[in-house]
């Protein structure tokens, strides 16, 4: 029994806390991806470096703050400097929209220009971050480090295999699900939040409608800079803040994003956890859950490990190759790219 | 003079006019209907009609103003309601919210046009809160006028609203048009059908090759042997 035990604790503690927090910030990021394609209908390949540069500015003004003695124990200071990043992503956003993509929009370009063009803001923007910020890693993690010790859950329950959940992850959970409750909210029940839903249904008929696209689309931009900022400095808390990583996680995201179905809120939720947990399902090894739940001796002597971690960007791109041969439209059934 | 007329258009999409010279109208209260053949610049004149497509010539009049120079949506606030041909509501928001997003322009309580229009239409009452994509062909259509009609228009224009429905969902939505056209709205539609059509039309334009065949009451129009002869089937 406390063999069973040890396993389930095991996996909770490598596969089901990590992807929790992993999936949370996928899901923020997907959202984003998922808004910005409802609404102006092209993939946008500078979101990975929009979560970036919100990010960045939520570190510059921390360290503003640790300097000044300010912070938010025992809660990271990052969170109290999270509006400063949210606006200095927003910001980010509509300057772009007025200088790069409200060109295209009045050429109707068609949405391969609008993916060309967004890789030319990605390049940009990460050029910019790496100017502003260096390419190096960042830790900006303050706080009581955990809610639950290892340690601490092992004396408690008498186990030997110990169950740990880092303030952040516990941060970035309770963070996503607010976050994304408040996005359904908007999108359900307001009438500017109807109406951005109605834009991304059928644009002709929305303008027949009188609903203002101009408004739409700056309403999409500022979403996805929050949600960008969140889910950037979310994941730079967990892990550690490092330009190149949010170039990486494009990948995962996009996965996400599409295995729930492009354009459809839900879908990016669903695909975000969907991803998180195929990566760490795939990348863990699993030699000591089998060591706990097997007879004695027929213990494995390998790692039972699927693929090394350093692949796991792999699954995402096998579980979208999978996804757009099979079925293109997602999950959730949302618009095929 | 005519509430709504588009008079003498001309204009197409591109280099090419498809509409030449072409009129028609509508008054208050009452059915006007634009039949002809296929490709005869029905649903052009329609848009022309409705502002989304440039007219080289001609004008457009509401109520004695000339209005050719507004757009679509500047025509909405002037009173007129237009139901596209196709993907005429949003398949993935509920009845209720395609109701809500047609008097996205009013500012005022809206909850009593949408009574009116389930009273019209009872079985969107029951099916409010069902995305409109899930609904029959017939029920879309419905969805779509009450969604047009939920600015309180003064005109509505309708693009062949029974195509693809049943014959007897067509007789049921032709009636409801006429119980439109009974509050005093001025009804302007296309249609495919156009026997059914000319007979609860007050009005009726035989259109060919984007010009007037024949311009006259529907009845008028049922009667005449050449138009039976070659639009009517005999």
């Amino acid at each position: 029994m406390t063999d069973v035990l040890n396993a389930i604790v095991l996996l909770a503690n490598f596969v089901l806390v990590p992807g929790l927090a992993y999936g949370s910030q996928l899901a923020l990021g997907a959202l984003g991806v998922t808004l910005i394609y409802g609404i102006l209908r092209f993939s946008n390949l500078a979101h990975g470096e929009t979560m970036s540069f919100g990010a960045m500015v939520t570190i510059l003004v921390t360290w503003g703050l640790q300097a000044g003695g300010i912070n938010f124990h025992p809660l990271p200071t990052a969170l109290l400097a999270l509006p400063f990043g949210i606006v200095g992503a927003v910001a980010l956003c509509l300057i772009v929209d007025r200088l790069v993509y409200r060109y295209y929009r009045q050429q109707r370009s068609t949405s391969s220009i609008y993916l060309i063009v967004s890789i030319g803001v990605m390049l940009i923007t990460g050029g910019l971050i790496r100017f502003i910020i260096g390419p190096g890693d960042r830790k900006i993690t303050d706080g009581e480090r955990f809610i639950i010790k290892a340690r601490t859950f092992k004396e408690m329950t008498g186990l030997n295999e110990g169950l740990a959940i880092k303030t952040t992850q516990g941060v970035t959970v309770i963070a996503a699900f607010l976050v994304v409750g408040f996005v359904f909210w908007f999108l359900n029940r307001t009438r500017t939040g109807k109406a951005m839903r109605a834009y991304s249904d059928n644009e002709d008929l929305a303008l027949l409608s009188g609903i203002n696209p101009e408004r739409v689309v700056m309403i999409a931009w500022i979403m996805t800079g929050a949600l960008a900022t969140i889910a950037g400095t979310l994941y730079g808390l967990d892990k550690s803040f490092k330009p190149f990583t949010y170039m990486q996680l494009l990948l995962p995201i996009f996965a996400a994003a599409i295995v729930g179905g492009v354009g459809n809120p839900i879908g990016a939720i669903v695909g975000g956890f969907v991803v998180a947990f195929s990566e760490l399902i795939i990348t863990f090894a699993y030699r000591k859950v089998l060591m706990y739940l097997l007879p004695d001796g027929m213990a494995p002597e390998g790692m039972i490990q699927l693929l090394s971690t350093d692949y796991k960007f792999a699954v995402s791109f096998v579980i979208l190759v999978i996804v757009l041969l099979v079925k293109p439209t997602g999950i959730f059934s949302g618009k095929s790219l | 003079m005519t509430y709504l007329a588009g008079e003498m258009m001309t204009g197409g999409y591109g280099g090419v006019d498809i509409l030449h010279e072409c009129s028609i109208g509508v008054d208050r209260g009452q059915i006007a209907v634009v039949v002809g053949p296929n490709g005869a610049g029905k649903s052009t004149a329609m848009k022309a009609v409705f502002g989304m497509l440039g007219l080289r010539a001609g004008r457009v009049m509401l109520d004695g103003e000339d209005i050719s120079s507004l757009k679509p949506q500047e025509r909405v606030l002037k009173g007129m309601g237009f139901v596209p041909q196709n993907q005429n509501v949003f398949t993935s928001m509920t009845v209720e919210e395609n109701l809500e997003m047609g008097a996205f322009i009013r500012r005022d309580d809206i909850s009593q046009t949408m009574q009116q229009i389930y009273t019209l239409f009872p079985v969107l009452y029951e099916k409010r809160r069902q995305p409109a994509g899930e609904l029959s062909g017939g029920q879309r259509q419905q969805v779509a006028v009450g969604r047009a009609l939920m600015t309180q228009p003064q005109v509505l224009m309708l693009d062949e609203p029974t195509a693809g429905v049943s014959p007897i969902v067509m007789d049921e939505l032709f009636d409801r048009i006429i119980e439109v056209a009974k509050t005093g709205i001025a009804v302007l539609m296309v249609e495919q059908n156009a026997r059914q059509a000319l007979e609860i039309a007050d009005r009726g334009f035989v259109l060919v090759q984007g010009r007037n065949a024949y311009t006259d009451s529907g009845a008028a129009l049922l009667a005449n042997p050449e138009v039976r002869k070659a639009f009517l089937g005999g």
